[in-house]
């Protein structure tokens, strides 16, 4: 089978399963965030917790109850990290202070970067109770902010935008856990393991060492890509058959990353009364994504050095096609997982993660992030259109004012100024300069592709680098932390001010924002902005080595 | 913000033993019902354990399979690929020194080498080669093993798994550890 044909049928193959799945999901995801009565086991966490769930907060108070969440959430997980020899499972493994940090802020802003290695850093009772938890906790936050978003859009006249406590824990029970559960037991069928054992080491046929690695890999692993996370149980990540054993677990994994980020904009249309807006956002994201799978796995098929050399850092059972289309989605998505190494990939081939990353995550974006990063750009493309024809821009009978469109400029700056300042200041420091693998423009990749990767909270690496010492770890850090909670306060003032809003009736002078011209424009706006903003920037990297 | 933060450890506590210690604990009960998947498929021979079906196995005599390179040498310990990029002179140099080795190992063997026994895995631990190169080795094994050429190449075509859905899932590949042990047994036999 040819690389095209083979290439056609996976994104056919996965289009497919997604679009029986979106609308299903989608709706049920809606019933989640409008039902008013509780489920059992929620009154008990609100009890425990001390929360009224039916008290609802103003943007203020819900980002307040995001961050705290967030800084207990760092400081919780550094503590166990730190303390994890006194616990069972600890397999004697440790992080050094700022690697532990670095974990902590990355694990809760949904990033999952790792400069620890998985087989020496986190024994069991970290990656359960630390590592897993975060996977669905900050998951969940993400379509949290996503859902008081879609509130600030649909409610009129109000001063709230719902419970985060709620939100928090309706994402986590009746989304996640239930999807996570049964994901869990399908990768396990496959062949992804879960037990406790620790690593023991056998002869093999031949009279070699080895040692054979235990682990609660597969209830991780599902939820892990579920949530967007991306944070692998080994240091191989999703490339790692323990973590992704064979073809069907491989696709299990794809379709697990963009099942919640392709339905939540199903949600989006319910949630406003306009199911043709949400069928935008899969136009847009749907786009993007494919037409990212396409370069990516064109520039692997036919890299320079021939498809000889493409098979570095890849599987065999994955081969170039499964490999570039799972490095498409995972940067695609915020996840960051990988099941090939894309540092070993052709400058163009790598160029096109990077790229996904600096679009700002949102073809499709992580969960809940992808959403929100998404209404951000339709807002700046509202605004745009607005002032070439001379209307006033708005957006579903909401004015796009001053309040909503700084907030939005903020947001779309924020990730930007990151990267660049991260970048910049990384390549005039020698400490960090040591890190790389690769010297050149590979080299300025590998650093410029971690800064991007830590703002964007996606997680993946040119792994080349060492990236496990304090500057980097400390540089990543605030970038990921920054990246994931100033848009994040950000985006609930936006919402906090659509939702103050009346809606204005839809005159003959309304722009239809459902059209396929509107479409076009959003997909342009993402191209343009992140053009203007990385051309250079990227022309010294992948785009140089491509052309040398 | 003190009231915030203390419903904010609550919860963190609460949704710690809801994620991360029933939902474990409940796919490790399911793991009890499929051992054999849950441990990662222990391969073994004699009563003895000699490896996992899973994971590629560091390389050994002539009258072996091996597996393709690994950026880790397979051992186990840690896993992950070289990190190469394709422009650095370091990977060049890694595939000549390949395969020249190859080429020396297998002087019978036929003038092309399978992309896959020049390049580094990602994990480091592929338990897989191509069809192509299990094949391109048949003729060193036979040798070292005093077998007939054919009696090993039908081995490999026994042992070659297809990509599932006609070939649109992953691609073709065969089992190194289960190529060795059928090997083992038919030198037996």
């Amino acid at each position: 089978m040819s690389i095209a044909l083979q290439t056609a049928t996976a994104v056919l193959l996965v289009a497919a399963i997604l679009a029986a799945t979106h609308v299903p999901l989608g709706a049920w995801m809606h019933r989640v965030f409008t039902d008013e009565r509780d489920w059992r086991v929620e009154r008990v966490v609100y009890r425990l917790v001390g929360v009224d769930p039916r008290t609802e907060q103003r943007w203020q108070g819900y980002a307040g109850s995001v961050l705290a969440f967030a800084v207990a959430s760092v400081a919780l997980l550094f503590l166990l990290i730190l303390g994890q020899g006194l616990l069972p499972w600890d397999l004697g493994r440790s992080m050094h202070w700022d690697t532990a940090l670095n974990t902590a802020v990355s694990f809760t802003t949904n990033t999952n970067w790792q400069s620890y290695s998985g087989e020496s850093g986190a024994g069991h009772a970290v990656q359960m109770l630390g590592l897993t938890v975060q996977n669905f906790v900050s998951a969940a936050t993400g379509i949290a902010v996503a859902v008081a978003l879609l509130r600030g859009l649909a409610r009129r006249h109000s001063d709230r935008l719902g419970n985060f406590w709620v939100d928090l824990t309706r994402a986590t029970v009746r989304i996640l856990l239930p999807i996570a559960a049964v994901a869990a037991v399908l990768l396990l069928l496959g062949g992804v393991i879960q037990n406790l054992a620790s690593p023991h080491s056998i002869e093999t046929l031949t009279g070699v060492q080895q040692t054979i690695q235990g682990g609660p890999v597969a209830s991780q692993e599902a939820i892990k890509e579920l949530g967007t996370n991306g944070g692998g149980f080994f240091n191989a990540n999703s490339a790692h058959p323990f973590e992704n054993p064979g073809p069907w677990t491989n696709l299990l994994e794809i379709v697990l990353i963009l099942l919640i980020p392709f339905a939540l904009p199903y949600t989006y249309g319910l949630m406003v009364g306009d199911r043709r807006q949400g069928a935008v956002a899969v136009g847009v994201i749907g786009t993007l994504l494919i037409g990212s799978i396409a370069l990516a796995t064109w520039a692997e098929a036919h890299a320079a050095a021939g498809p000889l050399a493409s098979m570095e850092g890849k599987e065999q059972r994955f081969g170039i096609v499964w490999s570039s289309l799972f490095a498409s989605v995972t940067t695609g998505t915020s996840t960051g997982a990988v099941n090939s190494m894309h540092d070993s990939y052709s400058a163009l081939g790598g160029g096109v993660p990077l790229v996904n990353m600096l679009l700002g995550e949102l073809s499709p974006g992580g969960v809940g992030t992808g959403l929100y990063s998404y209404l951000v750009v339709v807002v700046l493309a509202v605004f745009i259109a607005g002032l070439m024809v001379g209307r006033t821009p708005e957006l579903l009978g909401k004015t796009v004012g001053r309040t909503e469109i700084t907030s939005a400029a903020l947001v779309t700056l924020t990730m930007p100024a990151l990267v660049l300042l991260g970048t910049g200041l990384s390549v005039v420091l020698p400490t960090a300069l040591d890190a790389r693998a690769n010297d050149g423009p590979h080299g300025l990749s590998e650093l410029m592709y971690a800064v991007a990767s830590a703002s964007n909270n996606n997680g993946s690496a040119f792994a080349g680098l060492s990236a496990d010492q304090p500057y980097l770890n400390l540089l990543l850090a605030f970038c990921m932390f920054a990246g994931r909670f100033v848009p994040i306060v950000l985006v609930l003032r936006l919402a906090g001010s659509l939702a103050a809003q009346g809606r204005r009736p839809v005159t003959a002078g309304t722009m239809p924002t459902h059209t396929p011209l509107f479409t076009t424009l959003v997909v342009g706006t993402v191209i343009v902005v992140a053009g203007l903003t990385f051309f250079p920037s990227l022309a010294l990297g992948p785009i140089a080595e491509a052309l040398s | 913000m003190t009231r915030q933060l203390s419903a904010a450890l609550k919860a963190l506590l609460v949704l710690t033993v809801l994620c991360g210690v029933l939902y474990p604990a409940a796919i490790l009960a399911v793991g009890l019902l499929v051992p054999d998947r849950a441990a990662g498929q222990p391969v073994e021979v004699g009563g003895r354990e000699v490896g996992s079906a899973l994971l590629g196995q560091p390389p050994s005599g002539a009258e072996w399979f091996q597996g393709r390179p690994s950026a880790s040498d397979a051992s186990g310990e840690t896993s992950g690929g070289s990190n190469l990029g394709p422009s650095n002179p370091d990977l060049a140099t890694a595939v000549a020194e390949r395969e020249q080795a190859l080429r020396a190992a297998n002087p019978d063997a036929p003038q092309e080498i399978p992309a896959d026994a020049l390049t580094s895995s990602a994990s480091g631990l592929d338990p897989d080669v191509s069809p192509a190169y299990a094949r391109w080795q048949a003729p060193r094994v036979a040798a070292a093993r005093g077998l007939d050429v054919s009696q090993v190449l039908r081995l490999v075509a026994d042992h070659v798994r297809p990509a599932p859905l006609g070939g649109v899932l992953g691609q073709e590949r065969v089992n190194v550890l289960e190529l060795n042990v059928a090997l083992a047994a038919l030198g037996r036999g």
